[in-house]
């Protein structure tokens, strides 16, 4: 953290760099926020532990409107959704700097607690987590508190960067598309309430959509042209029902499973299965596709081949 | 819908201007019977079907929505209808995904000559919709109403 934040107020001072993009110590030691920097006096808040599981690359589209350089801190996985926005013209390459960060998996609190941990006064991001609580002093593997994104990690290389800070740990300790298989395996009463179940806990708070690097569009088809204060309302049953199809579909072939979705959702439904679905369809029916991993590759729904799969095959026994 | 009656589904058809919809003008023109619960919608090209276009008549009501385009490399604007089914594949796989019955939705492809391929096909696919009966799933997947 140290060399990072040192390197970082290097390039601010001798005016690489106009800014920083990073993460600033939150309200508690569990939860460090994004934040821009643009003074050697604001950097005094800068962290980064392995509680900083933001995706900071989203932020990119309006600092790239900015005068001058940003230095963005991008883990191997965010390093993705960045290469997928420069694909899409979202974001000047020319206009950031970037410092590929280390990632050994990051943690969420919410393991923590769902670990059976309460009253958390203060945790430490070490193996294990050395955690204090009203009741006493804990321990919490690190496996444990990790978010279920980085068991099944994309890996620990940056797919684009200007230098790398840091060392990487590999995190993978499960098969990404199992729980995805473990649905389609069901039958379809069984899936048709298990999504019920999750959809139904959806509290339209838009979290999701905000925080997804390839959600971006200027004007999205969940917001309200006439009133900006309805945006977070839903503005007919229509978009209350179908939103989640209608999200998920809108980032098929572009998403590139960071994760954020899930991890931002308040209500805890499991948002990266929808995705996950697609890219695991994807790459049965189209072939091997990762997006973000190459700039230059054609997104799968923006191409097609003449002999693809007609969409029977999905009546017909189903896409496995 | 009372007891006694039959249940008679509502279809959606979104036929592309250049081949379906003239198939389906044939099928008219040439005295083939289709049953009446099938609305046909006329797009200019199958891939002008965007996703929401579907989920937005099952939410309307629908009980079953199919698309019928040119044949793959017969489409007017050389490539839309690859392009669609790219689209509609998924869609359908993430329906299915959902636990919605996957006989509702579906994609024909049928030429302006086919008068008697349109016929059958929305035939067969009204049988197929009047077996799954009322679409409940897809109306309403939060259940909140």
């Amino acid at each position: 953290m140290q060399e990072l934040k040192a390197r970082a107020l290097e390039l601010l001072k001798n005016g690489t760099v106009q800014r920083v993009l990073g993460w600033r110590i939150g309200e508690n030691t569990y939860d460090p926020e994004p934040a821009f920097f643009d003074s050697e006096e604001a950097m005094k808040d800068f962290v980064y532990n392995n509680f900083c599981a933001a995706n900071l690359s989203k932020y990119m589209i309006e600092a790239c409107k900015l005068e001058g350089k940003t230095l963005v801190c991008l883990k191997p996985c965010d390093s993705y959704s960045f290469n997928q926005l420069l694909s899409e013209h979202r974001i000047d390459r020319e206009k950031a700097y970037i410092i590929g960060v280390g990632c050994k998996g990051k943690l969420s609190i919410e393991k923590v607690s769902q670990a059976g941990v309460k009253g958390i006064l203060s945790v430490t991001d070490t193996d294990p987590l050395q955690v204090t609580t009203l009741y006493g002093d804990t321990t919490v593997a690190y496996k444990d508190a990790m978010l279920s994104r980085c068991h099944v990690c994309k890996g620990k290389d940056h797919v684009v960067y200007d230098e790398l800070i840091g060392e990487s740990e590999d995190t993978v300790d499960a098969d990404r598309f199992a729980e995805v298989a473990a649905i389609e395996a069901m039958s379809p009463e069984e899936k048709f309430a298990f999504f019920q179940a999750e959809l139904s806990k959806c509290i339209r708070c838009n979290a999701c959509r905000n925080v997804c690097p390839a959600c971006s569009c200027r004007k999205c088809v969940f917001d309200s042209n006439k009133f900006d204060s309805t945006q977070k309302a839903n503005v007919d049953s229509f978009e209350e029902k179908m939103f989640h199809i209608i999200r998920a579909f809108h980032v098929a072939g572009r998403c590139t499973d960071c994760g954020e979705c899930s991890r931002v959702c308040p209500q805890g439904i499991p948002l990266h299965l929808f995705n996950r679905k697609f890219i695991k369809d994807i790459n049965n029916l189209y072939g091997e596709y990762q997006a973000g991993a190459d700039v230059e590759a054609k997104g799968p729904l923006t191409s097609f081949t003449t002999e693809d799969a007609e969409p029977s095959v999905v009546s017909q026994g189903g896409i496995r | 819908m009372s007891v006694n009656e039959e249940f008679r589904p509502k279809i959606v058809a979104f036929c592309c201007n250049w081949c379906s919809y003239a198939g389906a003008d044939l099928a008219g023109s040439s005295r083939l019977a289709y049953p009446a619960d099938v609305k046909i919608i006329r797009v200019p090209c199958s891939c002008r079907v965007n996703p929401m276009f579907i989920l937005r008549a099952f939410e309307k009501g629908a009980d079953g929505v199919i698309l019928c385009g040119c044949h793959p490399g017969d489409c007017h604007y050389s490539t839309g209808n690859y392009y669609a089914r790219r689209r509609m594949t998924l869609l359908f796989s993430m329906l299915d995904f959902m636990g919605v019955e996957n006989g509702r939705t579906r994609v024909e492809w049928v030429s302006a000559a086919e008068g008697v391929k349109f016929s059958t096909v929305m035939n067969d696919f009204v049988e197929k919709i009047r077996s799954l009966g009322e679409n409940v799933r897809l109306g309403d997947l939060r259940c909140k109403n």
